[in-house]
């Protein structure tokens, strides 16, 4: 066993690979060992993982039902007990069994603006940055409009057009929060273009899609990644701020950013309506935010430091 | 031989000259440009969103034909692109429409409420420069240290905790329980009309004209909210100053400068730190521009009467007027500060530079 | 091939400019200390709790305030501020609605045949510019507001006022005495309340016209400003922020005891309660029931309240086939757990109402026929052929209690088998909907326009035209309800003059909505504030423009 564990190690951390894939599936390796060094990180990881298993086992998880249980005349507003963990809310539900169905919504949201948002403005950034010129200028426009705007302004329109429920207002979130990315991609686009192998790469004839799809994007990849994980927390507090503004989940929806919203009005006698959603979305902004930053380090060592 | 010289200097001298000139035009129609856009964006979402903003004006009870009366005033019944003319005309004369919410020019209710959420922002965000910048050093500095990990703790809380909870949290604890400082509001009912808001910026106004026991009330009622926001901005700007300072410290000219002799502290603040303020200083531009544009959630917990409460308002009533004023104005800020950013990022780092 | 990174040298003057030369640690922690030091300083003043003596301030959201022209206002804010600051003919007893008494008129006499009403007003009034008043701003007023025919108007047309004939039929017959013509014989309490409303507000002719502006009877500049006679002024108004009412001391009555009352606009309800805790307000107006709950237990806080004429309703659209079949209808109202509503999402704000007339309305009976009972709307579901439910939506605001009651009532018609998808928006936005007949369900509320049961008889109980382009479009309207039989009831009861024949049909009324109406009626509102223990005479009147600021005063 452990001969062909060695084995594998010293294949993958070979100082001269014999394939492509070999240097590949080595770099990959050298990144994860930094990673997994990293105890931050990996308790980020764990976090996350936590978050996936919770969104999966949901049904199994929760005690009560996140939507028809709770009596509106006894139940209501009830402190946390053995009974109810975390108390009820103000229909009587169990908070604790909402949470836990609303890990699936977080996680929806939170994937659903990433995988939108992200390459949109990976696209956008590295086309205006290595293109140059009066593509450069359109695209930095567009995106200037959209930076432009207030947020909440631009998002609340979207989601009063296209009509409310959780999807639009991911929709919506998602198109106000891909200019970070594309300044961010732009900015590395700008510095990495005069590199020499770019040049090389160019001398050797490789059209200007290529370059920017094969060669520039690849080193933008992680620095949008890590700013995509770091903003998880904001994008989940923009749905709470939309459904604070009446345009958000649909109720009774048990999605996190609502339940802080209704719950507000109980801040001040009845905190742990607000607070228990409020630290599931802190915990898992922290599991986000240490991946994120334990990425960074472990994908670009130069910026980790000595 | 001098005359041909010179004959040369001055060609490249009319050369740069023409070039900068056409940067400058460059530069105006980009601006122009970037506005139209946010105001046909703005136009087009007014009559997208599903609301009538007749309602607004006439209420609930009013008989249609009265609805109908209003509308026709109003030229809502011209076709789009005709409203969209008629208004860029009027905007550029500096003719922004009347509110029908607050039936004031737009132009007088935003010099009304911008000033509340320019004090606000500039507040909140010097403190979250004067805070952030030292912690994100430190932080970086003592890399993996526990100093390091509860600064990046407390940002991380600033990251992640809803600024309404906090607010309405710091309001009970300072406020109510503990009396150290106003409650919401910018000033108290005593000194309400005893200032002639001159620039609208109350610490100001209170200042100018002399009166100190209303320029204590006013930081009173300020420092709070300010701080909560001061609060954001700092965990923001301290994770970014800790992860460019991280940059420079791993910088070989860092290992170079110990190894001539040169003291830790001078290495730090003198010359890692200022090297790392060329990108800082455009992520603090981003936050303060970010802080302008008005925290609604803000201003409704503290009653702040601000742009961002303003702008929502007039939204949720398709006040459009409003809308597209306030969105001029937040969009000039922005517009305004990325400019600046851009120009001190290709000024100061010569690598950005392309040609 | 590795990229050598440049150190940047550092003649930027810009970047050094930024930072102050050589700054260390030390002078960095410095520096905080001497912030530390000056903020600490600033704040180390007393905090003054407490509201000025000789100033009554109020927490009210009064972003709804929209104009200060009284005949255009109408909202619910600005009807307060209108009533305090205006005076009308006639106004009614706070309490006893039924009571009317003259205000600037001294006495009235209606003719024998019921269409001709004679005011003879009070001598040497004044408005607060100075002015005097007579029977010439009186019927300019009225003539006014029919002839800017906005919001409001239809209180005042709605007796055959109109533009044409306004002049000729609302007529100063010498300084004093003012002649006003109905096209009907109606009730006079009918007539006499409408002129109680802010519509009817008697505005100073002279200082209106001086400021007109294209014919506009001055509506440009009334939106902002003042042309009154009330007990109170207006000082000053900033929409969403502040309205500053101060003593007239040209009122003709009983002066304002406080000289003067603040109106700051707080929109949550936490603020509000905190405010007035610290003493930083007198009263608040928009306390929930949690924080009313919390409040009362402050030893300087009393808690006074008043029913209004606001009920709140669930309306189902008759243009939905299902919701159209009358077994639908009634189920729907054995859906409704109002005991366990009351008991706690409306505790202190509402109590459970069922019928379209609001409590202290002439002829409102407070029936409640239904409670919550599945099994009885199953049976009912059963018989329509609808066994196994079905699904429908329901616009609702965001807003509380409203959308606390959605929730509530989606658990009790699911019970039913009936799914129901609520649909969120803003207030404005499910107005639209609904005006437009849109929606399947929808959930809102009603005020009275002024103190008499037509004004809700109008809306529940009338639909002239069913029609998609109709001129009127009462509640009945929006939601497709053709009852030609019900509208005829309802004309008939507001010309009846004898009070207790009138009372009869309105029971009848009610009781024949209970049975077969698109409405669901749920509670009655009941406004109550946080008061200070310091402050007396504060009392809630029944409609918004009857709470009367003017007569209190602090201790």
């Amino acid at each position: 066993m452990t001969n062909d564990a060695q084995t594998w190690r010293a294949w993958l951390t070979s100082e001269r690979p014999a394939s492509r894939r070999q240097a590949r599936l080595g770099r990959a390796y050298a990144a994860w060992s930094r990673f997994a060094d990293n105890r931050l990180a990996m308790a980020g990881l764990f976090i996350i993982l936590a978050l996936l298993l919770v969104a999966a086992f949901a049904d199994v998880i929760a005690p009560y039902s996140a939507v028809t249980d709770g009596d509106l005349r006894t139940a209501r507003l009830l402190a946390p007990s053995a009974e109810h963990w975390f108390g009820t809310d103000d229909q009587g539900r169990d908070i604790f069994a909402r949470l836990v169905h609303g890990s699936r919504i977080t996680l929806f949201v939170v994937i659903l603006v990433a995988v939108i948002a992200a390459p949109v403005g990976l696209l956008i950034g590295t086309v205006a940055g290595y293109a140059g010129g009066w593509v450069d200028a359109v695209l930095m426009r567009i995106t200037d409009i959209f930076l432009a705007f207030p947020r909440l302004v631009l998002a609340l329109a979207f989601v009063a057009a296209l009509g409310p429920g959780i999807v639009n207002a991911v929709i919506a979130i998602a198109i106000t929060s891909w200019p970070p990315y594309a300044r961010i991609a732009r900015a590395e686009t700008l510095t990495l273009r005069h590199a020499d192998y770019i040049s090389a790469v160019r001398l050797m004839g490789a059209s200007p899609a290529r370059i920017v799809a094969r060669h520039i994007m690849p080193l933008c990849v992680s620095s949008v990644i890590v700013r995509v994980t770091l903003d998880m927390a904001g994008i989940i507090l923009t749905a709470a701020g939309l459904g604070f503004l009446g345009l958000g989940a649909q109720p009774p929806s048990p999605e996190w950013g609502a339940m802080i919203a209704s719950g507000r009005r109980f801040v001040l006698d009845q905190w742990w309506v607000a607070a228990a959603p409020g630290v599931a979305i802190f915990i898992v902004s922290l599991g986000f935010n240490l991946l994120g930053d334990g990425l960074r380090d472990a994908l670009d060592p130069k910026a980790a430091g000595q | 031989m001098a005359l041909a010289g010179s004959a040369r200097a001055g060609g490249r001298r009319r050369a740069r000259l023409r070039s900068t000139a056409m940067a400058i035009a460059r530069f105006l129609v980009v601006v122009a440009l970037t506005y139209l856009g946010l105001l046909a964006v703005t136009f087009f979402i007014g009559r997208v969103i599903p609301v009538d903003p007749v309602l607004a004006i006439v209420g609930d009870r009013a008989p249609s034909h009265v609805v109908e009366r209003v509308r026709e005033e109003l030229g809502l019944n011209l076709p789009l692109y005709q409203q969209f003319f008629i208004y860029v005309g009027k905007a550029l004369t500096g003719d922004f429409g009347t509110s029908v919410l607050t039936s004031n020019p737009v132009m007088t209710d935003i010099r009304r409420v911008f000033p509340a959420t320019l004090e606000l922002a500039t507040l909140g965000t010097l403190i979250g420069a004067v805070l952030g910048v030292p912690l994100g050093v430190l932080a970086a500095v003592r890399r993996g240290s526990f100093l390091d990990q509860v600064v990046r703790v407390i940002g991380l809380v600033g990251y992640s905790v809803p600024i309404f909870w906090l607010g309405l949290m710091a309001l009970l604890v300072f406020y109510a329980r503990l009396g150290w400082v106003e409650g919401p509001g910018r000033i108290d009912v005593v000194y309400e009309y005893t200032v002639t808001p001159v620039t609208g910026i109350l610490l100001l106004d209170t200042a100018m004209q002399g009166q100190w026991e209303a320029f204590r009330n006013v930081f009173g009622h300020l420092i709070l909210p300010a701080s909560l926001l001061g609060y954001f901005s700092m965990a923001y700007i301290s994770r970014m100053t800790r992860s460019f300072m991280l940059t420079e410290l791993g910088q070989e000219y860092v290992v170079a400068a110990r190894a001539k002799g040169l003291s830790e502290g001078k290495i730090i603040w003198r010359h890692a730190l200022r090297n790392a303020l060329v990108p800082l200083v455009t992520v603090i531009a981003l936050s303060y521009a970010t802080l302008l544009e008005g925290s609604v959630l803000t201003e409704t917990v503290f009653s702040w009467p601000g742009l961002g409460l303003y702008i929502t308002d007039s939204l949720q009533n398709a006040d459009m007027n409003a809308v597209l004023g306030g969105t001029i104005v937040v969009g000039s800020v922005f517009i305004g500060l990325n400019l600046l950013s851009d120009l001190l990022y290709r000024v100061l780092d010569p690598r950005t530079r392309a040609r | 091939m590795s990229m050598t990174r440049m150190p940047i040298r550092m003649p930027m003057t810009a970047v050094k400019n930024l930072v102050a030369r050589g700054l260390t640690r030390r002078d960095l922690a410095r520096g905080l200390m001497g912030a530390t030091a000056a903020v600490l300083l600033a704040t180390a003043s007393p905090v003054l709790a407490a509201t000025p003596k000789d100033t009554l301030v109020l927490a009210w959201a009064i972003d709804d305030i929209i104009t200060l022209d009284p005949a255009e206002s109408f909202e619910i804010s600005a009807g307060e501020i209108m009533g305090n600051a205006y005076d009308r003919l006639v106004r009614f007893d706070v309490a006893d609605p039924s009571k009317l008494y003259g205000d600037v008129a001294e006495s009235w006499t209606v003719s024998d045949d019921g269409k001709t009403y004679t005011f003879k007003l009070r001598p040497d009034l004044k408005f607060a510019s100075g002015n005097p008043l007579t029977a010439e701003d009186v019927a300019f007023s009225l003539q006014r507001a029919v002839k800017l025919d906005l919001s409001p108007a239809f209180i005042l047309t709605q007796f055959g006022l109109s533009k044409d004939n306004v002049e000729e039929k609302v007529k100063k017959i010498d300084d004093l005495t003012v002649v006003i013509e109905t096209d009907k014989a109606y009730a006079p309490t009918f007539v006499l309340n409408c002129l109680t409303a802010n519509v009817a507000a008697i505005v100073d002719k002279k200082l209106v016209l001086e400021h007109e502006k294209d014919g506009d009877l001055g509506n440009a500049w009334l939106k902002t400003n003042y042309a009154g006679s009330g007990p109170m002024k207006i000082r000053d108004w900033r929409a969403n922020e502040i309205l500053a009412l101060e003593r007239n001391d040209n009122y003709y009555g009983e002066k304002a005891k406080l000289p003067r009352v603040i109106y700051r606009h707080v929109k949550e309800s936490a603020t509000q309660r905190l405010l007035l805790e610290k003493g930083d307000v007198d009263i608040a107006r928009n306390l929930s029931p949690e924080d009313l709950a919390a409040v009362e237990k402050n030893a300087d806080v009393a808690i006074t309240n008043r029913p209004k004429g606001t009920i709140y309703y669930i309306s189902l659209n008759q243009k939905n086939p299902t919701l159209a079949k009358p077994e639908v209808r009634e189920a729907m109202k054995w859906l409704v757990d109002y005991d366990a509503i009351g008991e706690t999402l409306i505790k202190g704000i509402g109590t459970v109402h069922q019928t379209f007339l609001p409590m202290g309305l002439l002829g409102a009976i407070d029936e409640k026929p239904y409670k919550l009972d599945v099994a009885k709307a199953k049976e009912l579901l059963e018989k329509a052929g609808l066994k196994d439910g079905f699904s429908v939506t329901m616009d609702v605001r965001q807003t509380q209690p409203v959308a606390g009651i959605a929730e509530a009532v989606q658990r009790t018609f699911a019970q039913a088998g009936i799914k129901l998808e609520i649909i969120p928006g803003d207030g404005k936005q499910t107005l639209t909907k609904y005006r437009a007949r849109n929606h399947d369900i929808y959930i809102g509320q009603w005020g009275a326009d002024y103190w008499d049961p037509h004004t809700n008889a109008d809306t529940f109980a009338r639909n002239p035209d069913n029609s998609d382009d109709a001129a009127s479009k009462p509640l009945a309207w929006r939601n497709a309800w053709d009852i030609p039989e019900l509208t005829k009831k309802a004309d008939a009861a507001v010309l009846e003059r004898d009070p207790a024949k009138r009372v009869e049909m309105y029971t009848e009324l009610q009781r024949d909505l209970l049975k077969t109406s698109p409405f669901v009626i749920i509670y009655q509102m009941v406004e109550t504030a946080g008061v200070r223990k310091n402050v007396e005479d504060f009392v809630l009147g029944s409609t918004s423009d009857s709470t009367y600021v003017f007569r209190v005063s602090k201790n």
